[in-house]
């Protein structure tokens, strides 16, 4: 990457005038001019809040290279690609003028996790206007240096122009400092009318290299001298290893050494196959005491309701003078779930002069650093992170367990870069899944045929176990002197965890909406695509087209009758108008019709499916025949990549719905591969599947990389209840629960 | 020692028997478009093609591969001189993480290698073993799809990028 600004001396002499300009010129920002004494300064806008120089988001170096900054990480999701779209647009400059620096401890901001559907939100925004305000430090400069008032300049392909012709390159505009200074609140942002690199379809930066072979993921990595590490995981949750004869190991070909810390085992070879045998050697070398504490994966709902929770009203709301006649209710189920990515997790980590570093495709560098940092003793400042892009993740899944494995064997290495990639079992055995959950739903039905009122209660862990502490993280667990797990804390509203979206974005006279929060995990879990958002939905949506059932209403037409919320109202139309949706439709012999819709957090992107699915009766199999979707993130920044991350939330999302369930007997788990977990293949996959975009320009970035995953779901769910006339209210909804039901 | 040709080339390979090719392609080899994914033969992110045929490197071992022809995606073309399939699934955007992708492109290649034309029916049949988690599979298909066409174009050309053996 670029260095930091480097500058010879003479512009270092000229740069004293910049600075006192860049000062000067505050006035430009409006919330400048007179900020009250008293009056606490607005912030500004997305993690400028939190990071406000603007040296930390944009950096010009003398030759006009541009680099941007975030804190943020690609996961796959096209981010690096939106952001640099939006740095080229507000700084006026091409898109391939400048490059993007994402998640690293010693260069970028501390922007948290990659989580949450953020991205755009935080670091989009926070980039955004940056850019523009460094734009306004280099109009100001030039009109300085040229005499000329800046609102006579324009800024054009790296360089501010002068009526007369004249022109200054950026590059030659930022002396010193200039752009160490802290953000205003207020930008002066492009007017989306001239957008020219904004709203555009750029093609992906990171495609070619993973279509040709480049290096592009950490289990690319090759360092001069580095060893290949694998793990012997205990084979099931608190087993206690209590012999291990390594001996014969050690002296294995290419066996480099075995690292023993507690439970804690790994060895490392010169050779990454040698590692493998070697691994599945010392599996065998080491004795484990396991203990049986998992609960009945077949009786699971009722395990969950029966553990100690902690109930709160999380919404109410009162109005007598509307009055239910039919009433209905229903019970929801999910399963545990994997996130399964295609790659198992991988580090790469080296202990030199006592700093460690870590290569790693966690989510958030500086916690995971802190976390690293606890485990081994260290100063947070003598580690440092480095984020790689890996298979994707869609949540917490084993990520940050191997940098710390990575990070702990190679402290047993002083000097010698230490890769470690995890086996498929242990990736499907060891993640941290996606929490079952259980939601109980009780409405009821005016005369007119609303929903007069609405009773919704959700039973969950919470949802973020991610590191922080080093005790989230299974190699502190491990090791002989371990770091115990943090208790756990639910995710508080309004994003919240197990409740996430439980509160209905539907406007009922009177509701209650109850969240039961379960601090005890009897299975490993953390964050995993959308949270609760995934069931919550599913059972709202769901339950909506019963109650539109028992109202005799159509689906889409009983959801607009509650819906205030215009840009909701806007996305169910367009979905409705791009599937054909027409009141008293009639599927196809063996199809059924279903629609379903969200907002995700109720704060962040809309995004509504109707879809059609064809069920076999014989054999209860169902499939996905077309799904068409509208989307509203706000103001779009890359069409193309907006649209790839909704028709991947469906394919995904359909794969949970129809497929997914981790399992387990009383001591292990038992779905360790894709022939016991199995998911989606192409047989499966959809005829077709359109998404419609609703821009809004100059509106707020609004998330959009879980927005589809609940409303896919229930969308799959009604039609599978429209094509059979039997509903399902447990996920995953199999085959042999389409057929039970048809067969009842 | 055993000799492997891959992508044209001719290696002495120092590495056990039962060593899976996979291993030899990433670790002695240096090349990176074959992932590990499985090392079960389940989800064919390690798809490389021996022969003209899509094979599994994960479970294939060295010692079943004296004489023979092994490709990588590496080996079809590179980022300045994409092959069809690389375009293909370039101009399509057919990745979102991406990890899945080599293999998918092998399996695809090998397909339009034997069948130029294939229907959709025919990819998806193709492509069943191989799994991809972001759900990138519409642009896939597409790509596959988009391949077969600018394939046909390619070989009225004299330079047909991206055969392989």
């Amino acid at each position: 990457m670029n260095a930091p600004v480097i500058l010879d001396r003479r512009r270092v002499l000229a740069g004293g005038g910049a600075l006192i300009v860049s000062f000067s010129l505050t006035g430009a920002f409006a919330q400048d001019q007179a900020a009250p004494a008293a009056a606490p300064a607005p912030k500004p806008p997305g993690s400028l809040a939190t990071t406000p120089y603007l040296d930390s988001w944009i950096r010009i170096d003398a030759d006009g290279s541009i680099t941007a900054f975030t804190g943020k990480a690609e996961l796959g999701q096209g981010f690096k690609t939106a952001l640099q779209q939006i740095a080229a647009e507000e700084l006026d400059v091409p898109f391939a003028s400048l490059k993007v620096v994402t998640a690293d401890t010693q260069l970028t901001a501390n922007e948290g996790y990659t989580s949450g559907s953020h991205s755009m939100q935080d670091s989009g925004t926070a980039i955004q206007n940056a850019a523009a305000q460094v734009r306004e430090l280099l109009v100001a400069e030039a009109a300085r240096r040229l005499d000329v008032p800046a609102d006579n300049l324009r800024t054009e392909g790296g360089a501010v122009v002068a009526p007369d012709g004249r022109r200054l390159a950026y590059g030659e505009l930022v002396v010193a400092d200039m752009l160490h200074v802290q953000a205003q609140a207020n930008s002066k942002l492009k007017d989306p009318t001239t957008f020219k690199v904004m709203g555009q379809p750029f093609q992906r930066v990171d495609i070619p290299a993973k279509v040709t072979g480049g290096a592009a993921y950490a289990q690319d990595m090759r360092l001069p001298g580095m060893v290949h590490a694998r793990i012997v995981r205990p084979p099931s949750y608190g087993a206690q290893l209590i012999d291990c004869d390594s001996s014969g190991i050690e002296k294995m070909p290419g066996v480099v050494k075995v690292v023993r810390d507690g439970n804690f085992l790994a060895v490392t070879a010169v050779k990454e196959f040698l590692a493998v045998k070697a691994m599945n050697a010392l599996a065998a070398a080491a004795k484990w005491q396991e203990t049986a504490r998992l609960p009945k994966q077949d009786d699971l709902a009722n395990v969950l309701i029966k553990l100690p929770s902690q109930g709160s009203t999380i919404f109410e709301r009162s109005d007598p003078a509307a009055v239910g006649r039919k009433t209905i209710e229903a019970s929801y189920t999910r399963p545990y779930q994997s996130h399964g990515s295609i790659g198992p997790s991988c580090a790469v980590a080296q202990f030199t002069d006592g700093a460690m570093t870590v290569w790693t495709h966690t989510q958030g560098v500086y916690p995971d650093r802190a976390g690293i940092a606890q485990m081994l003793k260290m100063q947070p400042s003598s580690v440092h992170l480095i984020h790689v892009e890996g298979s994707g993740c869609y949540g917490h899944n084993g990520a940050d367990d191997a940098a710390a494995d990575a990070a702990l064997i190679a402290r047993a290495m002083p000097g010698v870069p230490v890769r470690v990639q995890w086996m498929r079992e242990q990736e499907h055995a060891w993640e941290p899944y996606g929490p079952a959950m259980v939601t109980k739903l009780k409405a009821s039905l005016d005369e007119a045929g609303k929903i007069a009122d609405w009773n919704f209660e959700v039973w969950s862990n919470t949802h973020s176990m991610r590191p922080g502490g080093a005790g989230c993280m299974l190699a502190a667990q491990h090791m002989a002197q371990p770091i115990a797990v943090p208790a756990a804390k639910p995710i508080p509203l309004p994003e919240g965890g197990g409740d996430r979206n439980a509160i209905p974005i539907y406007t009922f006279p009177n509701a209650h909406v109850v969240h039961h929060f379960i601090p005890e995990m009897p299975l490993r879990i953390s964050a995993m695509r959308a949270l609760g958002a995934y069931h919550n939905v599913f059972s709202i949506e769901s339950f909506m087209d019963e109650l539109a059932d028992l109202a005799g209403a159509d689906p889409v037409e009983f959801r607009l009758r509650h819906l205030d919320d215009q840009r909701g109202r806007d996305v169910i139309e367009k979905a409705a108008l791009g599937f054909g949706w027409q009141r008293g439709q009639k599927p196809p012999p063996d199809r059924g019709f279903g629609f379903a819709f969200a907002r995700y957090k109720n704060l962040a992107a809309y995004c509504a499916i109707a879809s059609e699915v064809e069920v076999n009766r014989e054999t209860g199999r169902p499939r996905l025949v077309r799904a068409v979707a509208a989307v509203d993130s706000g103001q779009v920044v890359n069409p193309d990549g907006l649209t790839n991350q909704i028709e991947g939330a469906i394919v995904q999302s359909m794969s949970w719905t129809l497929y997914e369930s981790v399992t387990f007997d009383d001591t292990r788990i038992t779905s360790v591969d894709w022939q016991t977990y199995p998911i989606l293949r192409f047989d499966a996959v959809p005829d077709s599947i359109e998404v419609h975009i609703i821009n809004r320009p100059g509106q707020p970035f609004l998330g959009s990389g879980e927005t589809g995953q609940g409303p896919a779901a229930a969308s799959i769910a009604n039609a599978i209840a429209n094509a059979t006339g039997k509903r399902l209210r447990n996920l995953p909804l199999t085959r042999k629960r389409i057929k039970d039901a048809i067969d009842a | 020692m055993m000799t492997l040709k891959v992508n044209g080339q001719t290696y002495q390979i120092d590495a056990e028997a039962d060593t899976p090719l996979l291993y030899v392609l990433r670790d002695d080899l240096k090349l990176n478009a074959a992932k590990f994914g499985c090392g079960l033969g389940q989800c064919g992110s390690c798809t490389v093609i021996i022969d003209g045929k899509a094979v599994l490197s994960c479970v294939t071992p060295l010692v079943l591969l004296e004489g023979k022809q092994v490709t990588t995606l590496e080996g079809l073309g590179t980022m300045s001189e994409p092959a069809p399939i690389q375009r293909a699934f370039m101009e399509e955007q057919a990745a979102q993480c991406g990890y899945c992708i080599a293999g998918m492109m092998m399996r695809a290649q090998a397909l339009l290698q034997k069948n130029s034309k294939p229907t959709d029916d025919e990819i998806r049949t193709e492509l069943q073993p191989n799994l991809c988690r972001c759900g990138t599979h519409m642009r896939i298909l597409r790509a596959v799809r988009r391949a077969a066409r600018l394939m046909d174009t390619a070989e009225l050309s004299p330079s047909n990028q991206g055969s392989a053996r």
